[in-house]
């Protein structure tokens, strides 16, 4: 085993609702949808109408600006719903699916044999090409890019965040597979994983992977972190990262020609009853899931984390990269003098002003609250104690509002993405919306650049 | 509290956009969410937050800042029978204290919370509570007996030109408060200098005790009158005349106490600040030439408002560095200054308000050098890379 990395820096919030590791099993879903909104700076164009039947694995809109890049239905059905918002931005494409299930079949050749450009050809005909992520930017990777390395975070560290090697049970060939698959687009594939892993995990017996062990309270688990630590992005250069059930999909895909974006999803949360995992494709409506919702306190249901999710109702879809659902109290409601009241025990600060930090082991239902009112920048040294990159995180945030390229270049935009500055959002005093203005920051780089 | 709720639900429509009082908007939301945390929820971003906030934050600064308060309305009392004689008791030195002083913080804050409250409205902002830290420090930073129209003026020009032309709280230069005294300092010196004004009631024609000076312990040094100058443990507890709030040393590291353990002052600033003054004491005395350059350090630790400047005004996290490297530099800066003020320059015996407000000129070129350094190491990374790769 390879030396261990520490993260000193970081904030493990303990929310009440963690998954209980059992799979259980839900009525099927009335609709499933995909959602360009899901893959930053993409601009959709459609290949379907309303009313065409499609089978899964077939294309529903493609990249504008690179027709080759497919986002295919994952079942097959008809398309019931074109959904768009302001400006006809198209928001979802949803499709109802047919009594009997049928895919769209690809050869399948010997891997060993095919050479990358095939690889790359069938990862964007089958649709699969969606799963890989570039750095910087957090945006699509680009199939021209040869990237410096293909980037796994083995472990995720977010609060309540799925066990990803509970969601890899069963999986080791399927995951191999997805592996040796990367080994053709890059020769460096990197998997992190944290020091406490049970010693029959899956990871153990992966090969052809470079390992890298990490220890540390969040963002450990970000692959941008772990970039960071092991070889941080530099202008010009570009890293792909995958997630671990992708990997899987991406074998299933090789194994059996068939692109199934089925996965292990965390239903967790103080709202949930009883939290568990579930199996379900990436795109699946979530109303099913109600009957496992307490819905007295008026529940958000966000799928993701509840640092960088997306809420998305009672009858959302589950995100296209998102692995868990969770579900917290709204907190639309007024608190009697709340500032000056330290005993606020049902609410969590990193704070010594708060007593919540000598409770370390407790579990907290934390709401919607915003906690306060926006204010400038006043605090200092709060974004760097959750922050563990060599990045000033303000002066980041500074650069991006003054739209200064240079600087923001200089100070390290390549390097994060929303969900590596998600905690400072969080500790803000001044409750700015710090993953906002990075994404502003990432769009103005992409378009000047 | 439901029937608070409502009154507020009730009236609040007069101060929204087409109301009758739109013009009192931003005051009254500042109130409202005074009274209530607002209901907002996290829409973009994160979904749960931290419960801290500016104002829970700015809260705990002014509970920091009491024991201080209490101690400094006690002394005003028990310097000013000092000065001319009687017995008191505690409690009557006290409530002497309390009435010398309370018109000077409701004059700081009246005058300072109206500005804030009308230039939030100009701007279209919510009132920032910074000012519920400054309108304190203002009146505890000054001498008992500055007039409450000079004190008004100089809140006035501190929150004005020192932060509103700015942008409002978190884009100010200066430390708003010091920058009211300095203020004071320029414009009336005779009003903040001298032996006359630190004591309550020796303007005011009341006979004096003969030999009692009501001068402070730095004006005694700076005079280079050693000798006179209190016991330690008195500079130390503070019954020695002297601005308001910073006498005692004790109630201050209270204070301190308070700031670095919920985090909200840093350390690293004060820590910094505490070893400059001793570096740089030491250094004088090594090359003395006269018996204030002799002093020991650790009297210049508890005299003046080095320890009161130290813990709540060098931390301010605005004007100050803002980096955790830059502090270190800031503060140690801030104590070196200190002393070569005082050592140095014949006119102003204290050197702790110029250091500070020297300081914070200098606190962005700081950071600049260290952000600087971090911008180095990015592109030291891309040429090694470059060169392996």
């Amino acid at each position: 085993m390879s030396k261990v990395i520490p993260i000193h820096k970081g904030l493990d919030i303990s929310l009440k609702g963690s998954a209980e590791k059992v799979v259980a099993r839900i009525t099927p879903s009335v609709d499933y949808a995909v959602k360009p909104t899901d893959f930053q700076g993409l601009t959709p164009k459609l290949t379907v109408n309303e009313g065409d039947v499609v089978l899964a694995g077939a294309p529903l809109f493609v990249d504008k600006y690179n027709p080759d890049i497919r986002f295919v239905s994952p079942i097959s059905g008809t398309v019931s719903n074109i959904v768009r918002g302001d400006k006809r931005k198209l928001l979802a494409v949803v499709v109802t699916p047919a009594e009997e299930q049928s895919h769209v079949k690809h050869d399948i050749h010997d891997l060993a044999t095919m050479p990358r450009e095939e690889v790359i050809k069938l990862l964007l005909e089958s649709g699969a090409w969606a799963f890989l992520k570039q750095r910087p930017y957090g945006i699509l990777a680009k199939p021209t890019d040869t990237p410096k390395g293909i980037f796994i975070s083995g472990f995720n560290s977010a609060p309540l965040a799925p066990d990803i090697d509970f969601t890899l049970t069963n999986e080791s060939a399927t995951f191999q597979k997805g592996i040796d698959v990367l080994l053709k687009l890059s020769r460096n594939v990197h998997l992190s994983i944290q020091t406490d892993i049970s010693a029959n995990s899956i990871f153990k017996k992966v090969k052809g992977v470079e390992m890298h062990t990490f220890e540390g309270p969040h963002p450990a688990g970000n692959v941008g972190v772990q970039i960071h630590h092991l070889s941080p992005i530099n202008k010009g250069e570009v890293a792909w990262t995958i997630d671990p059930q992708h990997v899987v999909a991406l074998g299933r895909l090789f194994l059996t020609g068939v692109y199934d974006v089925s996965k292990m999803v965390a239903l967790v949360g103080s709202e949930v009853k009883r939290p568990r995992y579930f199996r379900l494709s990436a795109g699946v409506n979530i109303s099913p899931l109600q009957s496992y919702i307490d819905a007295s306190h008026n529940p958000r249901y966000i799928s993701g984390d509840v640092l960088t999710g997306s809420n998305i109702g009672t009858d959302g879809y589950l995100g296209f990269y998102d692995t868990m659902i969770s579900v917290i109290p709204e907190g639309n409601h007024y608190e009697f003098m709340g500032w000056a009241n330290p005993f606020r025990m049902k609410k969590y600060s990193m704070s010594r002003s708060y007593f919540s930090w000598m409770f370390p082991d407790k579990e907290y239902a934390l709401d919607t609250n915003v906690n306060g009112g926006q204010r400038a920048f006043v605090m200092t040294g709060e974004y760097e104690k959750v922050l563990p990159m060599d990045i000033y995180p303000v002066y980041l945030l500074k650069a991006i509002l003054a739209e200064d390229i240079d600087k923001m270049e200089q100070l390290g935009i390549y390097e994060v993405i929303e969900e590596d500055l998600a905690l400072c959002e969080f500790v803000c005093t001044s409750k700015i919306d710090v993953q906002q203005i990075l994404r502003q920051g990432i769009n103005l780089m992409i378009k000047e650049m | 509290m439901n029937l608070l709720k409502i009154f507020i639900d009730k009236i609040k429509p007069a101060f929204e956009k087409d109301g009758k009082l739109k013009m009192f908007h931003s005051t009254f939301e500042a109130f409202e969410s005074f009274l209530f945390v607002p209901n907002t929820t996290n829409n973009k971003g994160v979904h749960i937050r931290d419960v801290n906030d500016l104002k829970h934050t700015m809260t705990v600064v002014v509970v920091a800042l009491i024991p201080t308060l209490l101690f400094g309305m006690w002394n005003t009392g028990y310097q000013h029978q000092l000065a001319i004689g009687g017995d008191m008791t505690f409690f009557g030195m006290f409530w002497f204290g309390f009435l010398k002083v309370l018109p000077i913080i409701i004059v700081s804050y009246v005058v300072g919370l109206g500005i804030e409250f009308v230039s939030a409205q100009l701007r279209g902002h919510e009132v920032n509570e910074g000012f519920l830290v400054t309108g304190l420090l203002i009146p505890l930073i000054m001498p008992v007996n500055c007039p409450l129209w000079m004190i008004g003026l100089a809140t006035a020009f501190a929150v004005i030109i020192g932060k509103e032309v700015f942008g409002g709280t978190g884009m100010n230069v200066f430390n708003p408060a010091l920058l009211a005294r300095a203020f004071v300092f320029f414009a009336y010196p005779s009003q903040i200098s001298g032996t006359k004004v630190w004591v309550a009631g020796m303007e005011s024609g009341n006979t004096i005790i003969d030999g009692f000076s009501g001068a402070t312990p730095l004006a005694h040094a700076a005079a280079n009158e050693i000798n006179q100058l209190p016991s330690f443990s008195d500079m130390f507890f503070g019954f020695i005349p002297g601005s308001i709030g910073e006498t005692s040393t004790l109630t201050i590291l209270l204070g301190a106490a308070v700031l670095i353990y919920t985090g909200i002052g840093s350390w690293k600033v004060m820590t910094a600040c505490v070893a400059g003054v001793v570096g740089t004491s030491l250094l004088c005395n090594i090359f003395a030439v006269n018996a204030y350059m002799e002093l020991p350090f650790y009297y210049h630790l508890v005299m003046g408002g080095f320890a009161f400047g130290a813990v709540f005004m060098a931390t301010d996290p605005v004007s100050g560095a803002q980096t955790e490297t830059g502090k270190w530099i800031y503060g140690a800066l801030i104590g070196v200054l200190v002393i070569v003020v005082r050592l140095f320059n014949p006119g102003y015996p204290e050197g702790m308000m110029l250091a500070i407000l020297f300081m914070n000129v200098f606190a962005p070129l700081i950071d600049h050098y260290v952000v600087e350094a971090n911008i180095k190491r990015r592109i030291r990374r891309v040429q090694k890379y470059k060169k392996i790769g």
